[in-house]
């Protein structure tokens, strides 16, 4: 009995780090932008489909996943400086649009540089599952959930002990006053892309020996992703954490004790649940509105 | 201040009418027709959407959702109950509006990418609903429909569906303008300018905005049903989030808080995938391009922006 | 509003302009269409259908084409909306004037079509696999694959051999999940089989361990069958694999490519499932009819494509060849003359099995299209 609550949560847990580890590319930018990056899952399929094709190709593998998060750097940079930035001043919603231009676009590409088939990657500590009180958990899984606290504890300390850091959190607080103290914020902005392209490509080549990737795999991603953010508080990269994880679980325990068939509509309904009680997110900051 | 603004309106309805009353003397065989009237469906959605969107500052990520529940109400009464299809679909929307009652109390509360998230949960919870009662719904594969039947007269063949579809526009745009330039219309320009702002002035801001989703999920509907029956076979896909993005992108490319804006978004971004299909694997990069584009270049959408352009060659006399 | 005006009149001009164009030449080609889901979640179905379309039409031009007429082949990628479907279909019969139709990769998109076609009377084969396509029959239309019913038959008699009678199903919640499902529940009676536990995974879930472990606590389960299409039946097999479940695993006709063991590794050791004869072209006895045209069609895609052939794949090549076949035996492409070929379509040996095709079967398959493959050292093993 407990061996399956436990399996639930484990299952749970695989899948809510790779939301949560999607979650966190949303946010960043959502901090420093206050846009919303429709693309931030094909940031994450960028980087799954990259490093599986150079280690197809005999590229070993960390040197081939180094090789992919540069190229998705490249492609965050890119997204920001010839199509968010142009864009600065323009309302929120013309700038999701341009967003999820951009991700039709990049999906698009990716078709034909690459191909429509899955890719994989053999996972980075063999597939022997780990034993835990009855349950099983693969050692991929745990490189997820390791990964994904790395990324949080380099960005704590990014942002609260590094000047730059600071910099772009006093911009996400207020732009006007951020500019004249002579912070660049289109560096600022510039940064925050390249950085959540870094996430996203990280989030993607740990993840494709579970999940697999292909020229889509963004998608649900990105809408996952998108919902670990929102549930979690925008902008707060540990309520992305806790709302990937939180999505993640609840849907596991959804098709272990009520219904597989429902269990997406399960993890809808308490997220729609927790927005009529916090507004904001569970973390999230409670905004005021601007006259 | 009431001839300023009622000008351009008729004028801009008389346009419309004589664009559609027009087009399809350059139609060669009926495919145009069917494009042309899947122009028209969404271009009746949009203009309800573009209420919510543009007027009344309200992203909505779910109105695909209201799309399929018109149109699996209607299938549903009409072939599972034997209901005539006026009715069914009169009965549908009248319950996707009380849902949209219902759902809006606690979410129209949620703001800007909050309210997007809380819609997008609504939408494809109704999609996979759909998808999962195939006792009722056919399940993903679909199920058929009949053909649109009223006073013993079928609505069939494109041609007969391009004009009622024409017809519907009108009568939608007509009540969008007349919405917009009501009263309330002017309240809901203030909510989207500011909603703390519109209420120190004493605009109940939460009733309007409540007002136009409702509205524009009722449009979603009574479309959703026309187009069950005109297709003839309906799938869960069209209430999948892909298509609530799509009618946004409708909306906001056209121009937002521009009614015939949101119809020239609905009807360039209907043919694009006509046009684009030449490109073949191509397809997806060129119309993502040309959304990034529009946006850069075009910020306010299209049809602002034209009008914009249109002004300054005047030489600023005219206002958009 | 003047440049709204101008914009319709000019976008209408080029839409004319540019839909019309290539109308006519001199010498009459036999027009094709297609309309396929190349992109989108069925795109590793379209793409491979839409390869081999255009590879045998390339390579039949080469060699002056049928019966003295180069053969036009249009095709159209309507991303798996069954909506976009229709109006494809609607503009190969109203714009492109096609003599004929293949395509439908879903039977969503299929069905969808078929509301446009069979009142234009143009003749349709479509490569999707639900029952519900020529059943009731109709017509104009005739499919090229197996239906899920006969995998789910084909599975639940190798089990019954095996004495199973308490099955777990998992399945996928799109079409040909669904539909599989659907079927499987109907037959499993008729094998005295029961279905004792019954669970379903979104085809991008990223982990199905709960759905399996719900099973595995199942009491009495002696098989589990899985149906489904992508990368969610390779999750599925690893996820069985890691909570260690050891009863007997079957897969549908859909993972019958070499890319479900790739994703799936080790944990496919031991996986059942119904497969064409095309995948296991070098081991099927040399008596067996079919073994020419599968080596043949095998060789022929992968020497050009340098990828594994998919039984997909051999849908649209099974497609292709029988309207080629009904035309010649037409002896033109009157929509009318070449139906009625169609139907006539007789001992055809394709990649999906033997083609007899009746006024009250437009799909002409038996059972014995369906061999069983185990999957040994990551290969195909045929078992039966």
């Amino acid at each position: 009995m407990f061996a399956e609550f436990l399996q639930y949560i484990l299952a749970g847990l695989t899948s809510g780090a790779i939301y949560a580890l999607a979650g966190l590319g949303f946010a960043i930018i959502y901090n420093a932008s206050h846009v919303i990056n429709f693309a931030q899952g094909e940031f994450i399929m960028i980087g799954g489909m990259a490093t599986s094709t150079l280690v197809a190709a005999g590229v070993p593998l960390p040197l081939a996943a180094v090789l992919a998060v540069l190229v998705t750097m490249a492609v965050g940079m890119a997204l920001e400086k010839f199509a968010v930035e142009p864009a600065r001043g323009a309302e929120v919603v013309t700038i999701i649009i341009i967003t999820i231009g951009a991700s039709i676009f990049l999906r698009g590409a990716a078709q034909i540089i690459w191909d429509k088939e899955f890719h994989s990657l053999p996972a980075f500590s063999g597939e022997t599952p780990i034993l835990v009180l009855g349950a099983t958990l693969m050692p991929q899984s745990v490189w997820v959930v390791a990964v994904a606290m790395v990324i949080i504890a380099a960005l704590w300390w990014f942002f609260n002990r590094t000047l730059f850091g600071k910099a772009m959190l006093a911009v996400s607080f207020n732009r006007e006053a951020a500019q004249l103290m002579g912070i660049g914020v289109k560096k600022v902005l510039l940064v925050s892309f390249a950085l959540s392209a870094l996430l996203g490509a990280a989030g993607g080549i740990v993840m494709t020996p579970i999940t697999f990737t292909n020229y889509e795999a963004g998608i649900m991603l990105g809408l996952k992703g998108f919902s670990a953010a929102v549930l979690g508080g925008l902008g707060n990269g540990m309520g992305a954490i806790v709302g990937g994880l939180t999505v993640g679980i609840a849907e596991a325990l959804a098709a272990g004790y009520l219904s597989s068939a429902y269990k997406d509509a399960i993890a809808f309904v308490i997220i729609l649940f927790v927005l009529f009680f916090m507004p904001s997110g569970l973390f999230g900051k409670k905004g005021t509105d601007r006259v | 201040m009431n001839t300023a603004l009622r000008t351009p309106r008729v004028a801009g309805l008389g346009a419309l009418a004589l664009v559609l009353a027009l087009a399809p003397l350059s139609f060669p065989n009926a495919y145009f027709y069917d494009v042309a009237v899947n122009a028209l469906f969404n271009a009746i959605v949009c203009v309800g959407l573009n209420l919510l969107i543009g007027y009344g500052g309200q992203i909505s990520l779910g109105h695909a959702g209201f799309f399929a529940l018109g149109a699996y109400g209607s299938a549903i009464l009409t072939t599972r109950f034997g209901l005539p299809p006026l009715a069914a679909m009169l009965a549908s929307a009248a319950a996707v509006g009380l849902l949209a009652f219902a759902v809006g109390r606690p979410i129209l509360r949620l703001k800007g990418h909050y309210l997007a998230m809380a819609t997008l949960g609504i939408g494809i919870i109704i999609h996979i609903v759909l998808k999962t009662e195939s006792w009722l719904t056919g399940g993903p594969d679909g199920m058929g429909v009949d053909p649109f039947r009223v006073a013993g007269l079928e609505v069939a063949g494109d041609r007969m569906w391009y004009w009622v579809a024409a017809a519907l526009l009108l009568l939608a745009v007509w009540v969008a303008l007349n919405l917009i330039d009501s009263p309330l219309g002017r309240a809901l320009r203030a909510v989207h300018g500011s909603e703390t702002g519109a209420e120190v002035v004493g605009v109940d801001t939460g009733r309007y905005k409540m007002l136009v989703f409702v509205v524009s999920a009722v449009f979603a509907s009574l479309v959703g049903s026309l187009f069950a029956h005109k297709n003839g076979f309906i799938t869960p896909d069209i209430g999948s989030f892909f298509r609530s993005i799509e009618l946004v992108t409708m909306v906001v490319l056209g121009g937002m808080a521009s009614t015939f804006g949101a119809v020239l978004g609905a009807f360039i971004l209907t043919l694009l995938p006509q046009l684009l299909a030449a490109f073949e694997d191509y397809e997806a990069m060129v119309l993502g391009a040309i959304m990034m584009g529009t946006m850069i270049f075009m910020p306010k959408g299209l049809l602002p922006s034209l009008a914009l352009l249109l002004a300054r060659r005047k030489g600023g006399e005219a206002r958009p | 509003m003047r440049a709204f005006v101008k914009w319709g009149v000019a976008a209408l001009a080029a839409m004319t302009a540019g839909l019309g164009a290539g109308a006519a030449p001199a010498a009459e080609p036999v027009k094709i269409g297609a309309f396929l889901s190349v992109t989108g979640p069925a795109s590793f179905l379209g793409e491979p259908e839409k390869k081999t379309l255009e590879m045998y039409v390339g390579r039949l031009n080469k060699e002056g084409g049928v019966e003295g007429r180069k053969i036009e082949l249009v095709i159209y990628d309507d991303a798996g909306a069954p909506d976009k479907a229709a109006t494809f279909a609607k503009r190969l019969i109203q714009n492109d004037g096609v003599d004929l139709i293949i395509g439908g990769t879903t039977t969503g998109t299929s069905m969808a079509a078929i509301k446009v076609i069979e009142p234009a009377a143009v003749p349709f084969i479509s490569l999707a696999g639900g029952i519900d396509i020529v059943e009731p029959v109709k017509k104009w239309v005739f499919k090229t694959p197996h239906t899920d019913r006969m995998a789910a038959e084909k599975v639940f008699a190798d089990m019954k051999k095996r004495g199973i009678t308490k099955v777990a199903m998992i399945s996928e919640d799109a079409g040909f999940g669904k539909s599989g499902h659907d079927q499987s529940l109907k037959v499993a009676p008729l094998y005295g089989i029961e279905i004792v536990a019954d669970e379903v995974y979104s085809p991008k879930d990223p982990d199905v361990t709960a759905q399996l472990t719900k099973i595995k606590n199942t009491p009495g389960v002696q098989a589990v069958f899985n149906f489904g299409f992508g990368q969610g039946p390779a999750i599925v097999t690893k996820n069985f694999k890691q909570i260690g479940m050891s009863v007997p695993f079957y897969q549908s006709h859909g993972v019958a490519s070499k890319k479900y063991i790739e994703l799936s590794g080790d944990a496919s050791e031991g996986v059942r499932l119904p497969a064409a004869g095309l995948v296991v072209a070098e081991q099927l006895p040399a008596t067996d009819p079919q073994k020419p045209v599968v080596t043949a069609f095998k060789k022929d895609y992968e020497t050009a494509f340098k990828s594994e052939v998919s039984t997909f794949a051999g849908h649209a090549y099974d497609g292709l060849q029988m309207a080629l076949a009904a035309i010649k035996r037409a002896g033109s492409t009157d929509k009318a003359k070449v139906r009625d070929e169609i139907e006539k379509t007789s001992g055809y040996v394709g990649t999906g099995g033997l083609v007899s095709m009746s006024p009250t079967d437009h799909m002409g398959l038996s059972h014995a299209a369906f061999h069983m493959v185990e999957i040994r050292k990551g290969d195909w093993l045929l078992s039966d």
